[in-house]
C-alpha cells in the first residue's frame, strides 16, 4: 500500500490514548506522523523533570500540562491531525464516555492498577473495541525480549516481565520501542479493518 | 480433565475446578492478574463461582507496572 493510500484511510480513523506518558505521548506522536485524522489523548498530570528520559515532551514544558504539552507538540509536527484532550483522571465510565467512538484505544498507563482496570472497563464494556496495551518494558538492553501477541481483541507489546523498579527504571530506548509497537498495531489494526 | 493455560496443555486430577483453584494449585499468588476463559474476561469476584471445563482456554496475565 502506497503511503498515499494509507494516509487517506487513516485520516478517516479516530485512536483513543489512555496515559500520555512514555508510551502515550510516544505513540500519539508516531500515530500522528502516519496520519491518523483523529487523537483522543488523556491524562491528568504535569511533565516534570523526570519525564523527560523517556516522554515526548520538552525542556520548556516543565510543568504544563500534559495532554496540552502533547497537542503542542503534535500540532507542530502534523496540524491536520485533530486532537481532542482531557485533563483528567479516568475512570470505567469515563474510558466508555470519552473513547466509546474510537477506532482502537491504546492503554498507555504506568501503574498495573490502571492497567488492569482499563482492560476489564473495555472488555466488559466494549468488547468488540480492540485494546492495545503496554506490558513491561523497564530497564535496557533483551531486544530479544520484547514481542507482540494478541487474544482477540486485546493486543500486548512488550515483554511481559520487566517491571519498573528502582533498579529497573524506564529508559527511553525500550519505552520508545513498546510505543511504536502499539502504534504499529494499532495501524495493522486500522488497515486490515478497512479492507 | 485438561485445560489450555497461557498456550500450554495442562492436566489435573480434578474433574472440576475454580479460577481460584486453579490459581491455587498454580501459585499464581501475583495480585494484578487479567484472567480470560475462552476469550471472556472473569472478573476478580468470579473466581470462585467460575468453573472450568475440559477444553478450556485460559489466559492469566500478569499486569506489572510501567510506562
Amino acid at each position: 500500500m502506497t503511503f498515499e493510500r494509507i494516509k487517506e484511510i487513516l485520516n478517516t480513523k479516530k485512536v483513543g490514548i489512555a496515559g500520555c506518558g512514555g508510551l502515550g505521548s510516544n505513540c500519539a506522536v508516531a500515530l500522528a506522523r502516519t496520519g491518523i485524522g483523529t487523537l483522543v489523548i488523556a491524562d491528568f498530570d504535569v511533565i516534570v523533570m523526570g519525564n523527560l528520559n523517556r516522554q515526548y515532551y520538552f525542556f520548556n514544558q516543565l510543568g504544563y500540562i500534559k495532554v496540552h504539552a502533547l497537542k503542542e507538540n503534535i500540532k507542530k509536527i502534523n496540524p491536520q491531525v485533530h486532537v481532542i484532550s482531557y485533563d483528567k483522571k479516568l475512570t470505567p465510565p469515563e474510558i466508555v464516555h470519552i473513547f466509546g467512538d474510537c477506532d482502537v484505544i491504546v492503554e498507555a498507563f504506568d501503574m498495573a492498577e490502571m492497567k488492569k482496570m482499563i482492560i476489564e472497563t473495555v472488555q466488559t464494556e466494549m468488547p468488540d473495541k480492540p485494546l492495545v496495551i503496554g506490558l513491561g518494558m523497564a530497564g535496557y538492553g533483551r531486544n530479544d525480549l520484547i514481542k507482540s501477541r494478541n487474544i482477540g481483541n486485546l493486543y500486548i507489546c512488550g515483554d511481559e516481565v520487566s517491571e519498573i523498579s528502582e533498579d529497573m527504571p524506564p529508559l527511553a530506548p525500550r519505552v520508545g520501542i513498546v510505543a511504536h509497537m502499539q502504534a504499529n498495531q494499532v495501524i495493522e489494526i486500522l488497515l486490515d479493518s478497512h479492507e | 480433565m485438561k485445560i489450555i493455560l497461557n498456550n500450554t496443555d495442562e492436566y489435573f486430577q480434578a474433574e472440576s475446578m475454580s479460577i481460584s483453584d486453579l490459581l491455587k494449585i498454580k501459585n499464581f499468588t501475583f495480585k494484578m492478574l487479567v484472567i480470560k476463559v475462552n476469550g471472556k474476561l472473569v472478573k476478580n469476584e468470579l473466581r470462585d463461582s467460575t468453573f472450568l471445563k475440559d477444553g478450556d482456554n485460559v489466559t492469566v496475565l500478569h499486569l506489572i507496572s510501567g510506562g
